[in-house]
Order: structure tokens, then sequence, then C-alpha cells
């Protein structure tokens, strides 16, 4: 038995424990559970950015240095950007291997998916820790 | 390679009256829907942690990019952005009584309906505040 699940006994009561990991099925969960999260996260946030007080056009450096003033927003923001990453980074990988047609494009292109997603995981991230209220 | 997230495929309802399971319905479209507005939004996140990134150089770096944000063509970019966002955690949310409610399955297609309800009564007041000020300007307030 290989790796790939075969539905041909979908109502056996056992089926045979031969998957070698459970990468897929963590993945699965992975996108439910930060899914739920994000929820709260991501419309909370574009309801404040949006449409509360001004909306848009109030947004400029002084306010981002208030609201990074507290760490409530700072870890609401730290932990949006975790989550919206790596719940969209994992999704673009299925859709990569839903796609592409050639094994070389299909690495290729998870490369560079995994590449940008560290690149704004570290970014981000350094961004809200080392923020600087009064740089020049 | 199985993936989490193809639709059924026609093969496994060859015996069924139509010959497919999912091919067709409005489930299939959703799905369409949910996959184009999820890559939308994490390519809107790499530019957006990006513009964020600008505080870290100057406060005008920042506030000059983020005035393009007040523009009426961004602003109407916005309000897709925000519809985008929406029906994609609205949709997730039936996915995910789809998936673990066991009454899901039978309801897919009601609470289809539903979420496209919710959505337009919150899109509707939302892209009338978010728009609200571009308005103004365009086409009053001289
Ligand atoms: C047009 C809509 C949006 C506006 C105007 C907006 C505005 C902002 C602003 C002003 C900040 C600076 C930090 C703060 O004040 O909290 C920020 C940060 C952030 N936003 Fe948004 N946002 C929008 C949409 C989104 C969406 C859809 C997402 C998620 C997919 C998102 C994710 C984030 C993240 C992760 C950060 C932290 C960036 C970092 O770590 O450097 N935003 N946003
Ligand atoms: C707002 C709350 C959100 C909820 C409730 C949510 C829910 C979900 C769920 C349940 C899935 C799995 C669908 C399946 O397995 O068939 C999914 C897929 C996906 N999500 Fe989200 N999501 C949210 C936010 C986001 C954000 C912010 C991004 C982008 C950064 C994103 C990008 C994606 C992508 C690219 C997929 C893969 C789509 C596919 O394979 O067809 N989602 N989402």
């Amino acid at each position: 038995m290989t790796e790939t699940l075969t539905l041909d006994k979908p109502r056996s009561p056992r089926r045979p424990a031969a998957r070698r990991s459970n990468f897929e099925l963590y993945s699965w969960l992975f996108m439910r559970l930060s899914g739920l999260a994000l929820v709260v996260l991501v419309l909370g946030h574009l309801f404040i950015m949006n449409i509360v007080d001004g909306g848009v056009h109030r947004i400029d450096f002084a306010f981002v240095a208030g609201r990074w003033s507290s760490p409530f927003w700072q870890f609401w923001d730290l932990l949006m950007l975790w989550l919206a990453q790596l719940h969209g980074g994992n999704g673009l990988r299925t859709i990569i291997d839903d796609y592409a047609r050639k094994d070389t494009t299909r690495f290729w292109l998870k490369i560079m998916l995994y590449a940008s997603m560290v690149v704004i995981l570290v970014l981000g991230t350094l961004v809200i820790f080392t923020f600087d209220p009064t740089i020049a | 390679m199985p993936t989490t997230a193809s639709p059924p495929t026609a093969a496994a309802g060859a015996s069924r009256r139509s010959g497919t399971l999912y091919i067709g319905d409005p489930g299939m479209w959703s799905w369409v829907a949910h996959r184009i507005t999820g890559v939308l939004t994490f390519f809107f996140l790499f530019v957006h942690v990006l513009d964020t990134a600008l505080v870290r150089v100057s406060p005008a770096a920042y506030n000059a990019v983020i005035e393009t944000y007040k523009t009426p063509l961004v602003a109407l970019l916005e309000v897709g952005l925000v519809g985008a966002v929406l029906y994609h955690a609205l949709n997730g949310i039936r996915v995910m009584l789809v998936d673990f409610w066991s009454k899901g399955p039978k309801y897919q297609r009601p609470m289809l309906w539903s979420l496209l309800g919710v959505w337009l009564v919150v899109m509707v007041p939302g892209a009338f505040f978010m728009l609200q000020r571009a308005a103004t300007e365009l086409f009053g307030g001289h």
C-alpha cells in the first residue's frame, strides 16, 4: 500500500493503517481551526480599519503608533499575521498540487511560495517587535 | 495525489441518476469562489505586509503610501477586498458546518443562500460607509 488514500472500501470497519504520515489530516484540521480564529481576527481588523471612526481616512503613521503602543493590538496583529499566512500558504500549496502538471513546475512554484511565506512572516514579525514611534 | 480541497469528482457517482454528485451544483460554484477569494486575499496580504513595513522606514514614506488607500479608485478596490474576505469567511463557516455538523451536508444549499443573504445585508451598509467620503469628493461638497 502506498501513500495514496484509496477509497475502495470506505465503509469497512477498519482500513489498513499504512499511511506514512498524518500530515494532510493535520493540515485539513488546521485550515478549519485557523479559519475559525481568522473570522474574528480578520473581520475585526477590516471593521476597525474601514468602518469605525472615519475608516481608512484616519490611518497614518501616528495612528499605527497609537495602536502598537498597546500589547493587545500588537498580539492581535502578530497572531493574525501568522495564522493568515500559514492558512493562506497552506491553501496555495493545495492549489499548486491541483493545477501544476509537471513535477518541475510544481517544485518551483512551491519553492516560490515557501520563500514568500518566510519573507512575509519574518518581515511582519520584525516590524511589530522593532516598531519605533520616535523614528525620524 | 489527493488534495484536501478538491470537489468530489464524477467517478464516484457513476451509479447516481445524473451521473455526477456535485458538478454543476451551486455547491461547486461556491467552492470556485472560495478558492478565488482565498488566493486574492493571500496576494493582498503579501503587498499589505510590505506597505505596513514602511513604518520602519519613515513616517513620511508610510503616510505617502497610505494616502493612495484614500483615493476613490482604491476605495472601490477596498470594497471589493472586503467583499471577497467576507464571502470567504462566511463560506468557510459553511464548509466547516458541512464537515462537522451531522445535518450539514443536507442543508449545504440553504446555507449557501443564507450566507449570500448575510453577505448582502453586511455589504450594502459597509460599502456605503466605505465610499461615502469618496462619493462626496467626486460628486459634491464643492
Ligand atoms: C483595506 C483593508 C485594510 C486596511 C485599511 C488595513 C490596515 C492596516 C493597518 C493600518 C495596519 C497597521 C497596524 C495596525 O494599525 O494594527 C495593518 C496591519 C496588518 N494587517 Fe491590515 N488592513 C486591511 C486589510 C487586511 C486584511 C484583509 C488582512 C488579512 C488577510 C490584514 C492583515 C494585517 C496584518 C497581518 C497586519 C500586521 C502587519 C505586520 O506585522 O507588519 N489586513 N493593517
Ligand atoms: C476569515 C476567516 C477565514 C475562514 C473562516 C476561512 C476558512 C477556510 C476553510 C474552511 C478552508 C478549507 C476549504 C476546503 O478544505 O475545502 C479555506 C481554504 C483557503 N483559504 Fe481560508 N479562511 C479564512 C481566511 C483566509 C485568509 C485571510 C486567506 C488568505 C490569506 C485565506 C486563504 C485561503 C486559501 C488560499 C484556501 C485554499 C482554497 C482551496 O484550496 O480551494 N483564507 N479557508
